[in-house]
């Protein structure tokens, strides 16, 4: 994040972005920080609807729990870039949901480190592309050397409306440490032809099935968001634009 | 109400209806039984409208306020919507071929699947409520708001002796293979269609599910205005539920019809021997 000059498909955390995009907006401003404290309590709703390169650098402190829950669904390229830090029994959750259609270009990229034992970390990332859009996820956890005890876990998720959309997902694992807990889960997929048929049988138009499973797809992302109702509502007036 | 004339659908290139016909009124109760291979679901699902199952040739025509010997009330004419996109046909009848799966519900049919899906994350009564309020619209009728919605699905819940609880959790998801088919008749409850067929509604039933399922077709759809077609292999749900008329399907056409009585036939002496 730190880098003078602006990156290339070749830097491997800017290899789908919107490189014209990211050109034109450089340089970047210095990343936002935020410290929560020993002990702390942290939630935050970062909603991205402009088509904006935001960067958070975040560090949990000891027993410290944060939340972050992210929609990513505005403007050509978007991207939501996280390094996040756990001190010992640190807590971490991010839930995103990142919607896109048309030609848009949507990305979160995060870095988790677990830099001293018996933190936690959960990340949820649910993808919704139709067009030709391209939705990008790559996480990667770090696992220190003496991070023992580390629980993590990421579960990465995309749908695909059509044939010309993109999904990109790449959840990344680096362990120094031998006793720990770390699962990553990642698929990318279509609406089952059947449930729609089931849903249509009963009377739902084609748009509305769609709309309904997509957002049974997205469902529980935003459980316990600081600013819940609000983002439950914007990804599924984003969902109703794209079916 | 249910005109089908020689009927022929392919699945993946392959015949499977092969010069079907029947007619169903208002106010019956029709079975179909057959053995495996015979066509009964593949023609469930035509008349269902499931992408995939492609009609060669031959027509289905769904007329489903008509009611033979009527006199009062109904004119038998079609109560849709000025936005329903009604093709051919009459002021009465629809070519049900020409519909959209979702059309075809509007117009009052329903299809209880044998293999009904689960949808996590949709709970029952957001997604029947959505369904409902579609096929009204379809009708050019107000939506059901919430509350009133809620009233009808108990009300209905109760006819079947059905626990609420279900209808608040997801679709299906978690549900045994009879509270599945339970969940297909709470659905019918409250839909209310004039036609429903359904696709081997009691397959993986115990006897109390059986019943339940017996009863819910008796109370929802034993009426003078509605129709039945039973898609079974089995004789025992017919202990539950009495049609008016069996037929047998081999090799997708209907080649023996009766009454009542066929089934226990059928029953007693295999497919082999009526079918042959």
């Amino acid at each position: 994040m730190t880098a003078t000059t602006h990156p290339s498909r070749r830097d491997e955390a800017w290899r789908y972005s919107d490189i014209d995009a990211v050109t034109a907006a450089w340089p970047l401003p210095a990343p936002e920080s935020i410290v929560v404290p020993a002990g702390g309590e942290f939630r935050r709703a970062i909603v991205q609807d402009a088509g904006a390169i935001h960067q958070i650098e975040m560090s949990i402190g000891k027993g410290a729990t944060a939340a972050l829950h992210i929609l990513n669904i505005g403007g050509a390229y978007g991207r939501i870039e996280l390094a996040v830090t756990l001190h010992e029994g640190a807590d971490f959750t991010l839930g995103a949901v990142q919607i896109g259609g048309g030609d848009q270009n949507l990305e979160i990229v995060t870095t988790v480190t677990h830099a001293e034992p018996g933190a936690k970390s959960r990340q949820i990332v649910r993808s919704v592309l139709g067009g030709t859009a391209t939705g990008t996820y790559l996480g990667k956890v770090a696992v220190a050397r003496d991070a023992q005890q580390t629980d993590s876990e990421q579960d990465v998720k995309a749908m695909l409306l059509g044939r010309s959309a993109t999904a990109n997902a790449k959840p990344e694992l680096e362990i120094f440490a031998d006793d720990v807990k770390c699962a990553h889960g990642c698929a990318i997929g279509e609406l089952d032809a059947m449930s729609l048929y089931y849903l249509q049988s009963r009377g739902l138009p084609p748009a509305e099935a769609k709309k309904i499973l997509l957002q049974a797809f997205v469902a529980g992302v935003f459980d316990g968001a600081e600013d819940e109702a609000r983002l439950q509502a914007l990804a599924l007036a984003k969902l109703g634009e794209l079916v | 109400m249910l005109k089908i004339e020689n009927l022929h659908a392919t699945v993946a290139d392959k015949p499977i209806l092969k010069g079907l016909s029947l007619a169903i009124n208002a106010g019956e109760i029709h079975a179909i039984m057959g053995p495996n291979g015979a066509g009964k679901s593949t023609l469930s699902y035509v008349l269902g409208g499931r992408p995939g199952y492609e009609v060669t040739e031959g027509s289905v025509m769904f007329a489903p306020n008509v009611i033979p010997g009527e006199s009062r009330g109904s004119d038998g004419a079609l109560e849709l919507g000025p936005d329903f996109r009604r093709g051919t046909g009459t002021t009465e009848t629809l070519d049900l071929l020409a519909l959209d799966p979702h059309e075809r519900a509007a117009a009052g049919l329903f299809l209880g699947f044998q293999y009904p899906v689960e949808i996590p994350g949709v709970s029952n009564v957001q997604f029947l409520r959505e369904s409902l309020n579609a096929q009204r619209k379809a009708r050019g009728q107000e939506p059901l708001s919430g509350g009133d919605f809620l009233k009808l699905a108990r009300e209905k819940a109760g006819l079947l002796k059905l626990d609420m609880d279900m209808l608040k959790r997801p679709v299906n998801v978690g549900f045994s293979g009879g509270e599945k088919k339970r969940n297909e008749m709470v659905q019918m409850g409250i839909l209310d269609p004039k036609l429903a067929i359904l696709d081997e509604t009691d397959s993986g039933l115990d006897i109390d599910a059986l019943r339940v399922v017996g009863d819910g077709i008796n109370t929802i759809m034993r009426r003078p205005d509605k129709a039945v077609l039973l898609i079974t292999h089995y004789q025992r749900l017919l202990d539950y539920v009495q049609p008016d008329f069996v037929h047998v399907l081999a090799a997708g056409r209907i080649v023996k019809s009766g009454g009542p009585e066929l089934a226990l036939e059928l029953e007693r002496e295999g497919y082999a021997e009526i079918a042959a």
